[in-house]
């Protein structure tokens, strides 16, 4: 018999894909904001320190990761929008799928403008990373 | 058994001379089913059945000639094969559905017909699982009617209007298709399930029954209602066309509202 995977994963649709997503989303925000609150904290420590800290963010990778991070948040805001409306609008749960491509269309609307803007400064030569 | 057999075929097996007035046309399929023996494995494994089948065959016809013809052993649970006792729920092409009602000639022949068991639940044996712990949320809900009111000579009256609120989860038929679509289940074996919300919610909306607010208050545990993440896996996975989803959302405000 040939060797094949050990079960299937479960083929649900856009709300199952949703979910997922959200829940990745939300994990990523949540380290986000563990690093974030320690970076913020280290000015109380010592400016110098954080000053430091902070200038090390600001190279290009970095820059992707914000992009990136910047994603992860606005997929989560507005999705979080929908589930909000899925569980208390009256026709929330008939439109789930609609009002999920409104999220993923926003999120883009969002993130156009948001990236030409961002990934210039992070690439331009003269303000060079930030 | 071999009437049986040839209840769908029995158009067929006439010879081609005879015209093609009714002729079905058949098709070739390979069934692929997960198979678990625990007195052969503690793996369950994967199986392929290469099979004739006709156009109005449905995927337990498929199972049927397996069992029938090729493999005593494959073990499944069906009853009325219609549709309507809920047994034969199961994972085909990764999606719940129920055997009886998914014609094979809907579903892609060319690639191999993936069946399994449905998930969350132990499995016993092949496609069958021990469904005690769905049944178990079920009868935590009360699923019957409680009313305090002295008996009625006749007829517990409702207008069409209070019938209509909760009509959609009356059609439930327990097949566990909805609990074991729902990837919070899956996990967390103690959630109530879709299966089991909607059956309550069958009794809290219907005006004739007076403990509404009890089966909120089960509902109201952290194992409850509150557990559903709106995937809508069970909303599509039922066979009855529940709107599972809103079913839940509805128990949600209703429990928040404390007005039914």
């Amino acid at each position: 018999m040939p060797t094949k995977p050990a079960g299937t994963l479960y083929r649900g649709r856009e709300g199952q894909w949703s979910w997922v997503g959200h829940r990745i989303t939300g994990v990523v925000i949540f380290f986000f904001l563990l690093v974030h609150v320690l970076d913020t904290s280290l000015v109380r420590v010592s400016p110098e320190a954080y000053t430091a800290v902070i200038g090390a963010y600001k190279n290009p990778l970095m820059g992707l990761g914000e992009a990136g991070l910047v994603a992860a948040i606005v997929f989560h805001a507005y999705n979080g929008l929908r589930i909000i409306a899925v569980d208390f609008w009256k026709n929330g749960p008939k439109y789930q799928r609609q009002l999920l491509w409104g999220v993923l269309g926003l999120w883009v609307i969002t993130m156009v403008p948001f990236l030409i803007r961002h990934l210039s400064i992070v690439f331009s030569p003269i303000t060079g990373g930030h | 058994m071999t009437a049986e057999l040839a209840e769908p075929a029995s158009k067929i097996e006439l010879p081609a001379s005879a015209g093609g007035g009714g002729e079905i046309p058949t098709f070739n399929i390979t069934l692929r089913v997960r198979r678990y023996n625990p007195e052969i494995s503690d793996e369950a494994t994967w199986e392929d059945f290469e099979l004739t089948m006709y156009g109005t065959d449905r995927v337990l016809d498929a199972l049927h000639k397996v069992k029938w013809d090729h493999d005593g052993s494959l073990s499944f649970r069906r009853s009325c094969a219609h549709g309507v006792c809920g047994s034969d729920a199961m994972r085909i092409n990764g999606r719940n559905r129920l055997a009886c009602k998914t014609l094979l000639k809907d579903l892609d022949t060319k690639k191999p017909i993936l069946v399994e068991p449905i998930k969350g639940l132990p499995v016993e044996k092949d496609l069958i699982v021990d469904m005690e712990p769905f049944f178990q949320s079920y009868r935590e809900i009360m699923p019957f009617l409680i009313n305090k009111g002295h008996e009625p000579t006749k007829e517990r009256l409702q207008s069409a209007e209070e019938r209509e609120r909760f009509d959609d989860t009356t059609k439930c038929i327990l097949c566990a298709a909805c609990t074991s679509s729902c990837p919070v289940f899956w996990t967390d074996g103690q959630y109530f399930g879709p299966a089991a919300i909607v059956n309550a919610h069958r009794f809290i909306f219907d005006s004739r029954d007076d403990a509404g607010d009890m089966r909120l208050e089960i509902l109201n545990d952290k194992e409850g209602v509150w557990r559903c993440r709106t995937t809508f896996n069970c909303s599509e996975a039922c066979p009855r066309g529940i709107q599972v989803t809103k079913a839940i959302s509805e128990v949600k405000q209703a429990i928040l509202t404390r007005r039914i």
